[in-house]
């Protein structure tokens, strides 16, 4: 009675003990009166137990994994919303490139209602800095007005200009000049980002 | 203050000499005064007693030098110990150095006292009281040795100089001015994104824009704070005031372009004043009468310099249109005698200042070296001063447009958007 007792209180103990804990109460030789009631409900409670665990722990790792998902959408999408449209030298007028761009930022947008973009356009700096500011702000303005004609609330979207005060990339060559010749987007609010139902 | 006898006495001398050009007879120039180097009166400065003696003679010289309108004759070594001998003008002294007129400061205890004779009929033309209770060597100390340097301009040529003048510009996210010397360069705005300063013409306040947060600004200079005139959602670029002070004309945009604006110092918000039509129309200068304006529009396709009346109507394009390789005309100033307005132009892949003139649209280039933007006219109407990387960073250049003299006024961290007060009053 003092070992079966023991071997109960051991059983029990492993339901709340550690995995490998576990594992060697499960492992461990049948108890010495298997037969025993007593023993066949000890037995059955620590496997209904250790089901509940394994079940628990499998729910949780399901959780972690939707998780994990869900936040590689997130950076997925945000990264999506976050990149940039070029344009050419003193212009405003939206490339191929451009377009494309802004078609798969507009889905994200349309899925989630509670994010908001600030669009900040930019310039090169070869031209005065007050003519690059009115430049830049055209720019923002031509990306906020592609976006609300595609169905992007128009309260959702500002568009600002900075001119050629925050270049992208230093340089004096056709290269830099190109990166610096753009519309950025800060994305905010709406919490998680959500897929779009394609 | 006009001085007309020695001003006489002076043409008379200049008109005497045989190889002198003629009166150029155009407005502000004197009569047989011209502006070409060869013919500019000959000035001595003596030396000046007192502590102080040294560093008062040396501003009041580089005035005179930096004015371009007078030959500021240096004394060497000998000549000053000569000159100084004598109790009064050493008149055989001063007819060998070629010298028009003498000028004398003698520090007071309440001020300068300034003498100024006239060498050719050995008798005193000027005798002045500047009082100043600036402590030595401060801003202030300064600022009055500049009224004296201004006011002997005026003798000499009856045009006031710009020694009282300084030059606001923006460094490092900061509005900054610095006497028209080159001397006491400081910030006077807090940091931010403040840029296009522009002086009220009463030279007690400076606009400038912001555009992050976007708008306009009101600095005052006496208390340095600052307060918004305009903001809001999209863009407000390159302020300036109206010349009677009461409003500021700026450009903003938000969705359709870039527009001029106007908008009352007392309130109630700005009215379009230009029809852009969805293009960019920013960087406006007033005529010195206030009834045109000067800008620059995008409206044709690339940056050029148009102008309108000051209620937006009719609109002409000043500058002759330009084909070729991106045209691109920016940044007007008009001169404060009306006649001229000075620009940057694309010209070989780089900008260059030039102006044009508004009777018969003749272009001049002033600038070759390096990039060269931005332009803004000294109250003399003589004077430029513009942003030039010619040695390397870019820093503030003053260009004497009759002679082509330039020196450098600024030096250090890198600058841009220089604009020239109006003359300014003791303070």
């Amino acid at each position: 009675m003092i070992r079966r007792t023991a071997v109960l209180s051991l059983a029990l103990l492993s339901v709340v003990g550690l995995d490998a804990c576990r594992r060697k109460v499960v492992q461990a030789p049948a108890p010495v009166a298997a037969g025993n009631d007593a023993q066949r409900q000890a037995d059955s409670l620590a496997a209904l137990r250790a089901k509940q665990r394994a079940d628990s722990i499998a729910a949780a790792e399901a959780a972690q994994r939707a998780a994990a998902e869900q936040g590689t959408a997130t950076t997925e999408l945000a990264a999506v919303l976050t990149q940039k449209v070029y344009f050419d030298y003193d212009q405003d007028v939206l490339r191929d490139d451009a377009r494309a761009v802004l078609d798969a930022k507009v889905p994200i947008l349309l899925a989630n209602p509670g994010v908001s973009v600030a669009i900040t356009g930019h310039t090169d700096e070869r031209g005065t800095a007050e003519y690059n500011l009115a430049l830049g702000q055209r720019r923002a303005a031509q990306v906020k007005r592609y976006l609300t004609s595609k169905g992007v609330a128009d309260a959702r979207l500002t568009a600002q200009s900075l001119g050629d005060s925050q270049p992208a990339v230093q340089g004096t060559d056709e290269s830099a000049y190109q990166q610096n010749r753009r519309a950025e987007f800060q994305p905010s609010g709406g919490g998680a980002l959500v897929r779009p139902r394609s | 203050m006009l001085l007309p006898t020695l001003r006489r006495a002076l043409a008379a001398l200049l008109v005497a000499a045989p190889l002198v050009a003629q009166d150029t007879t155009s407005r502000g120039v004197r009569i047989g005064l011209t502006y070409d180097p060869g013919t500019k009166p000959g000035v001595v400065l003596l030396p000046v007693s007192g502590a102080r003696g040294d560093s008062i003679r040396a501003i009041v010289q580089r005035d005179l030098d930096l004015g371009d309108r007078v030959n500021a004759i240096v004394l060497d070594g000998s000549a000053a110990q000569e000159a100084a001998r004598a109790s009064g003008p050493n008149w055989p002294l001063l007819a060998r150095l070629g010298a028009a007129a003498a000028v004398a400061l003698t520090p007071t205890p309440s001020g300068v006292h300034l003498a100024v004779y006239n060498v050719a009929t050995k008798q005193t033309a000027l005798v002045k009281d500047f009082p100043s209770s600036a402590a030595p060597d401060s801003r202030a100390w300064r600022a009055a040795l500049h009224r004296i340097s201004d006011e002997l301009e005026e003798a000499f040529t009856g045009v006031r100089g710009i020694s009282s003048t300084r030059v606001a510009f923006e460094r490092g996210r900061r509005i900054w001015v610095v006497d028209s010397d080159g001397e006491g360069a400081m910030p006077v705005s807090e940091p931010g994104t403040p840029i296009s300063p522009a002086w009220h013409p009463n030279g007690s306040t400076i606009a400038y824009a912001s555009y992050l947060p976007a708008g306009i600004s009101v600095l005052d200079l006496a208390s340095g704070r600052s307060r918004t005139l305009v903001n809001g959602p999209g863009v407000f670029i390159s302020p300036i005031f109206t010349p009677d002070g009461g409003s500021v004309v700026y450009a903003h945009g938000v969705d359709q372009g870039v527009d001029l604006y106007i908008a009352s110092l007392s309130g109630g918000g700005g009215r379009r004043l230009s029809v852009g039509r969805g293009s960019d129309n920013v960087s406006p200068s007033f005529s010195p009468d206030g009834r045109r304006i000067a800008f620059m529009s995008g409206r044709a396709g690339h940056p050029e310099i148009y102008t309108m009346d000051a209620d937006g109507t009719n609109v002409d394009l000043l500058t002759p249109l330009a084909f070729g390789e991106n045209p691109y005309r920016a940044s007007p100033d008009w001169s404060p005698d009306g006649r001229l307005v000075a620009f940057q132009s694309m010209i070989a892949g780089n900008f260059q200042i030039l102006t044009i003139n508004l009777r018969d649209r003749s272009l001049k280039q002033l600038t070759s070296d390096g990039r060269n933007e931005d332009p803004s006219w000294a109250p003399d109407g003589r004077h430029l001063t513009f942003v030039s990387t010619r040695t390397g960073s870019r820093q503030l250049w003053v260009l004497d447009i009759e002679s082509g003299r330039t020196r450098q006024l600024t030096r250090g961290a890198a600058v841009r958007l220089p604009a020239w007060s109006p003359r300014l009053g003791a303070e």
